[in-house]
């Protein structure tokens, strides 16, 4: 019944090897990458169409409900995606570990935190007056 | 207790050793344009904190993208922005396995490549032809 496990004793002491959650940020990548796709073609179209736009207009272009959940979804999965991205990034290329930690902790700092100023405002124009 | 004995060892080769391929272009570029994007963000948040602030917040920040400066950053955010989501779908396509010829492997990569500019002129020429010259 038993898979016959392919790792040195060593390995297994120092708990290398897979934890079956290696791919959980490909995946995501991936299924985040599916989203945004269509999603950012919807906001090009709709800032293109904005351009030159007055205030009233922008706003009440935005506010509508369709335009917010869209938008939203948008930030929701772009924040997701690139959060990840530049996780990798740093992974690769900053090997101090001190310096490693602090930069993934920035950059989830900064996704999450552009992701909220993004839903907070969106949300503020759809509910707003 | 002797000195540890200095071998020369052959390192792993560096960029420069290898010709220049579309593949390996694509590759560095879709990574630069995810950072430029990523930063890039904080005008998107700008844009709806302006908008979501108020008339003359919003009017600061057009100010700002219609200078000449703010109209090269919003360029380049463009360019960045077609050059991924074009490059972004050759993964989709080599993880399911495909593509993954030599040849098809380049004409795929050149024509994210191209794409990703005449998108972004496409863009533009819609932007200032909806609204005049800008």
């Amino acid at each position: 019944m038993s898979k016959k496990d392919m790792r040195t004793p060593l390995a297994k002491i120092l708990h290398l090897g897979s934890a079956r959650s290696g791919t959980e940020d490909h995946v995501v990548q991936r299924a985040t990458a599916l989203a945004i796709a269509p999603l950012s073609v919807f906001a090009v179209v709709s800032i293109v169409a904005l351009v030159g736009a007055d205030y009233e207009t922008a706003h009440a272009y935005v506010a509508n409900p369709v335009v917010s959940i869209l938008l939203i979804a948008l930030i929701g999965a772009f924040v997701l995606h690139m959060r990840i991205g530049v996780k990798i990034t740093i992974e690769d290329y900053v090997h101090t570990e001190g310096l490693k930690h602090f930069a993934l902790l920035a950059n989830s700092f900064f996704s999450y935190g552009i992701g909220l100023a993004c839903i907070y405002a969106a949300l503020k124009i759809g509910f707003g007056s | 207790m002797a000195a540890p004995r200095q071998v020369e060892r052959p390192l792993s080769p560096h960029l420069q050793i290898y010709r220049f391929t579309i593949t390996m272009a694509m590759s560095i570029i879709h990574r630069i344009t995810g950072i430029g994007l990523y930063a890039g963000t904080a005008l998107l948040a700008w844009w709806l904190i302006a908008l979501a602030t108020g008339p003359d917040a919003y009017a600061f920040f057009l100010t700002v993208a219609g200078s000449w400066i703010g109209k090269l950053v919003l360029f380049g955010f463009t360019w960045a922005l077609a050059n991924h989501l074009l490059s972004g779908l050759r993964y989709f396509w080599w993880d399911a396995g495909l593509a993954f010829e030599k040849k098809t492997a380049d004409i795929v990569s050149w024509s994210a490549a191209i794409g990703g500019v005449v998108l972004t002129i496409v863009i533009w020429a819609a932007a200032i032809s909806l609204r005049g010259a800008m």
